[in-house]
């Protein structure tokens, strides 16, 4: 039994993830148990949808429980789009209470230039914010693919591991201890995306964020 | 910063890759699987299945394609061809594409633009559109009108305000072929692309007509699109993606030149 669960909670087309850990070696299992998510002994919680009916099938079936309760027991998990979104306090969609993993709120684009477009879709470069064992060995020219329309804004900034720029710079990765969550769709940004997988799977869930202002500094 | 992507469709019938000459005259080109392969092992940003099969009993061939090529391709992957209830979405969905474009079953039946963005995620679908360049007329203001069907079928609607009108059903991204460019090789329909493009808040992507790396360029600079789709250019050797890429990057365009 694959010890890597990939958390299903009816948002989105998990397949994805799974065959791009397959592609890195990574064998997971795609579940919406709550007792095998607390059997995990890594997690990658994905998805895509509306926040609100997310949280509502994560409370609902007892997945919210048991991610927070493995969170806590030190196992690595992996937030990938909506699975990042929903990770911090509230998000402004619908404005819904979501899990508060990670301290912060999920906010929506909007922009006074009316040439942008919403959802931010397309593949964009990160700015590391600074080092993170996940992120290791990326190139500045390291291009990721986004579809999104909410971003999250931490409350500490010592959590932010790298930032995206769609007219302004937002937060696109972020780490707490073993919490690690992406914006962009790592099983879909290529070779950088599969290489970013192999390095969580490797990843011991160790990570200490450089404290206090020294790494807001740009 | 966001980079303009490179989209390569790849026509498959009976599950083989087909190329079409101003939709009439189509030929069998090769193995779509080793095709998708080989264009994402050259920094392909993203790929576009459209099925082209004319019987229904065939449509499991095209799931066991989208799944082959899902299992070895890690860039976007959209689905579209013969999509006309949610069901037929969502399979697609389960055998691996991102997104699902509808087209004809959506001039007859808008409402399945409504259905697909609710159980998909408005990201997840997108309006792909054939449209002829006609007389201006009270029906068709724009001058472009929406033709279905392969381009054999014209409906009497205004691409402009089909264009708006699916959006505001839920589509996230629109696909513009021009009809009257598609094949030709002479550029895309800058004048189609532009207009929809600035009248819209999803990303546009150009279709239809690309024959020189210049008429790239000009789509996602005159034409105002986000991204340009290939096909010929790609699928007869004249161009490899990476160097439409490159050219792209040159002419100061923001590519992913990584991968």
């Amino acid at each position: 039994m694959p010890e890597t669960v990939i958390v299903d909670y009816d948002a989105g087309n998990l397949r994805s993830v799974q065959r791009a850990c397959a592609e890195v070696g990574l064998a997971a299992e795609i579940s919406a148990d709550p007792a095998r998510l607390r059997r995990a002994n890594r997690i990658i919680f994905p998805g895509v949808g509306q926040a609100g009916s997310a949280m509502a099938t994560l409370n609902r079936t007892g997945l919210a429980d048991a991610l927070r309760q493995r969170l806590g027991e030190g196992v690595p998990v992996l937030g990938i789009c909506l699975g990042l979104q929903i990770s911090l306090d509230h998000s402004e969609e619908g404005d819904t209470p979501t899990l508060g993993l990670v301290a912060g709120e999920t906010r929506r684009f909007h922009f006074a230039d009316p040439t942008l477009k919403v959802p931010h879709m397309g593949w964009n470069t990160l700015r590391l914010r600074q080092p993170h064992p996940v992120l290791k060995d990326l190139h500045e020219d390291d291009a990721f693919y986004f579809v999104h329309s909410y971003y999250t804004v931490p409350s500490d900034p010592a959590v932010v591991l790298a930032e995206a720029t769609y007219e302004q710079p937002f937060c696109c990765a972020l780490g707490k201890d073993n919490y690690v969550g992406v914006q962009f769709h790592t099983e879909k940004s290529g070779r950088a995306g599969l290489a970013l997988l192999a390095r969580f799977a490797a990843w011991d869930g160790v990570f200490k964020a450089a404290a206090g202002e020294a790494n807001r500094a740009h | 910063m966001l980079t303009k992507r490179l989209i390569a469709c790849l026509d498959v019938r009976d599950g083989k890759l087909a190329k079409s000459v101003k939709f009439v005259d189509t030929k069998d080109i090769g193995d779509p699987v080793a095709k998708a392969r080989e264009y994402y092992d050259d920094g392909l940003d993203e790929l576009v299945f459209y099925d082209i099969t004319a019987s229904s009993d065939e449509r499991r061939i095209m799931l066991d394609v989208v799944e082959a090529v899902a299992a070895e391709v890690f860039i976007p992957l959209s689905v579209g061809g013969g999509v006309r209830t949610v069901a037929d979405a969502t399979d697609l969905r389960l055998a691996g594409a991102e997104k699902i474009n509808v087209n004809s079953a959506a001039v007859q039946r808008p409402r399945l633009i409504d259905e697909c963005a609710h159980a998909l995620g408005n990201q997840n679908v997108v309006l792909s559109m054939d449209v002829l360049r006609v007389e201006a007329s009270a029906a068709v203001p724009s001058g472009y009108e929406i033709v279905i069907n392969g381009g054999r079928l014209r409906t009497g609607r205004d691409a402009l305000a089909w264009a708006l009108e699916g959006v505001k059903r839920g589509a996230g991204e629109l696909v513009v072929n021009s009809i009257d460019a598609d094949g030709t090789r002479d550029g895309y329909e800058l004048t189609l692309t532009r207009l929809l493009s600035e009248a819209v808040r999803v990303p546009v992507i150009a279709s239809g007509g690309a024959g020189t790396p210049a008429h790239l360029v000009e789509a996602l600079t005159e034409g105002a699109a986000d991204a340009v789709l290939v096909a010929s250019m790609v699928h007869f050797g004249d161009y490899r993606c990476s160097e439409l890429k490159q050219a792209l990057a040159d002419a100061g365009l923001p590519m992913r030149m990584r991968w």
